[in-house]
């Protein structure tokens, strides 16, 4: 008997006593995030309807393989096509650790997930199942620390993302000035990414959270405090960006299977 | 205008005990504290109840109401509906000692666990002078009224007994963070102690101590998580990995 239930502690048979419901918060993290992973890996297999000239989804960008549809490369494709078992590996394969890696470090996702997936715990003062509890001081949890990495990692993308947006603002010729739903789409996407990034703790830190003296570094100080203020709505953040990742595949598919057509407004 | 309040107490010590149900006045503008002075009052008068100041800054009624770690004082009755019982428990973290009393004394052995301000050895006490923007970012951690809600939630030694030997707990963190950000501070190592003395690789961050802490400090934002990052400064970080510079570090 560990934990709630050992034998010093006030003998009381509940795991926990709340009334409310608090059983809600995970539930709905937990279908959101499950949700989103079905598709995205429904999608980071189906290796089609990704490109639609100028447009591209985001979990194809970069495309780096040579299987890679024609006009989606915006880097080079210095990875060949690779196939396994006579099937050709979809290029979002190639690049979705990145992505999937910043997420799954985030000091945000891991409080989600750790409450809804695991339930370690499940919700505060309700005692988690588990017999052992060793946190982030072993494999595979220490990779947790390896938020930084990944953090670097995204900034590239947030590049490569935001040209693409701005790509999006040729027509289906390749001239430039002209302005679709799809432009606004892709950028919307880029800029909640970057304010994803830009919320982050790690970018916070680096940016002056690992100072002894503010008073020493007066503009890396003003950049901290200003990645503080960002830092409030990181959750926020974290889950638009999500869902504008999600919504700007979505759009990018339907225009690229001819289900809709992308509307130009100039 | 005085009406009728359902309460559950618990009620025992360490060898047995259970809640206890009693119907008890209750005023407009009351909160659970004096709702429990009331029935030690008139029904059972040998509750045990630790209190102060009655003002939230004391931090000695911390109990659960309804299941949540929570300063009795500063728990308005009229928070929750008429018709519903509240039920009021000790700590559940910690040893029980009598009814909505717990032996806290955890956290003050963790206390003196963590080495205090090491000042620099050039500096008399006096001449010591800091400035307003270094000052203002210890002051949120100097709010902490040591009610150990934040320790009691902690599901690392709430749900787990055997990691209290391993793991500060929150409220040590954050003393740790004040200290290492401390532009004063001559004590090298707190981020490696930290890690590897005092647990910090444990938390995973569900910020239920952030959720409890009566002061409002953020308590993971702002002082574990900047730990965390500290930490991966000196162990895990790739530009210093690359560069060679933590096996220097180590060496130090």
């Amino acid at each position: 008997m560990s934990g709630v239930f050992s034998p010093t502690r006030a003998k009381i048979k509940e795991r926990t006593l709340r009334t409310d419901k608090w059983w809600i918060e995970p539930l709905i993290t937990f279908s959101v995030l499950i949700s989103f992973i079905f598709y995205a890996t429904f999608r980071a297999f189906e290796n089609a309807n990704y490109f639609a000239e100028p447009l591209i989804s985001p979990f194809y960008s970069p495309c780096l393989s040579t299987a890679c549809v024609k006009g989606a490369s915006l880097i080079g494709t210095p990875i060949g096509t690779l196939a396994i078992f006579g099937m050709v590996i979809s290029p979002a394969l190639f690049i979705l650790i990145f992505p999937l890696g910043f997420r799954m470090t985030c000091y945000y996702y891991r409080k989600a997930y750790y409450r809804s997936f695991w339930m370690s715990p499940p919700a505060c003062a309700v005692a988690e199942p588990h017999e052992k509890y060793t946190g982030e001081t072993r494999a595979p949890l220490i990779m947790q620390n390896a938020h930084r990495w990944f953090f670097y990692a995204g900034l590239v993308f947030n590049v490569l993302l935001s040209i693409d947006a701005i790509l999006a603002f040729k027509n289906t010729d390749g001239q430039w000035g002209h302005m679709s739903v799809g432009s606004l789409v892709l950028l919307a996407n880029a800029t909640l990414l970057w304010g994803y990034s830009a919320s982050c703790h790690t970018c916070r830190h680096t940016l002056g959270g690992r100072l002894k003296h503010f008073s020493k570094h007066p503009i890396r100080y003003k950049l901290w405090t200003q990645a503080s203020a960002l830092n409030h709505y990181h959750q926020q953040f974290a889950w638009v960006s999500l869902f504008g990742v999600a919504f700007a595949d979505i759009y990018v598919r339907a225009v690229a299977s001819g289900a809709i057509t992308n509307f130009y407004f100039f | 205008m005085a009406r009728k309040l359902n309460l559950r107490i618990w009620r025992g010590d360490a060898t047995d005990g259970g809640l206890k149900d009693v119907q008890v006045d209750v005023n407009e503008g009351e909160v659970v504290l004096d709702v429990i002075h009331r029935v030690q009052a008139t029904q059972m008068g040998d509750l045990a109840v630790r209190w102060n100041c009655k003002a939230g800054k004391c931090g000695s009624c911390s109990m659960e109401i309804n299941g949540k770690p929570r300063l009795a004082c500063m728990t308005q009755v009229s928070s929750f509906a008429e018709e519903e019982t509240i039920t009021v428990t000790p700590l559940r973290a910690f040893p029980i000692i009598k009814d909505l009393v717990t032996d806290v004394s955890f956290s003050y052995k963790k206390a003196m666990q963590i080495p205090a301000y090491e000042h620099p050895k050039e500096l008399a006490p006096g001449d010591a002078r800091m400035e307003q923007i270094d000052v203002e970012r210890s002051q949120e951690f100097r709010k902490c009224i040591e009610c150990f809600l934040c320790q009691d939630v902690c599901h690392v030694v709430r749900d787990h007994e055997e990691n209290k030997k391993s793991f500060a707990g929150p409220r040590f963190f954050i003393r740790i963070a004040e200290l290492d950000m401390h532009p004063l501070d001559m004590l090298k190592n707190r981020k490696r102690t930290a890690q590897e003395e005092h647990g910090l690789g444990m938390c995973n961050i569900t910020k239920c101590c952030t959720e409890v802490c009566p002061e409002h400090i953020r308590i993971t934002d702002n002082a574990i998580i900047p730990m965390k990052e500290r930490v991966v400064d000196i162990k895990y970080d790739p530009a210093r990995m690359f560069s060679g510079l933590l096996r220097r570090e180590k060496r130090d």
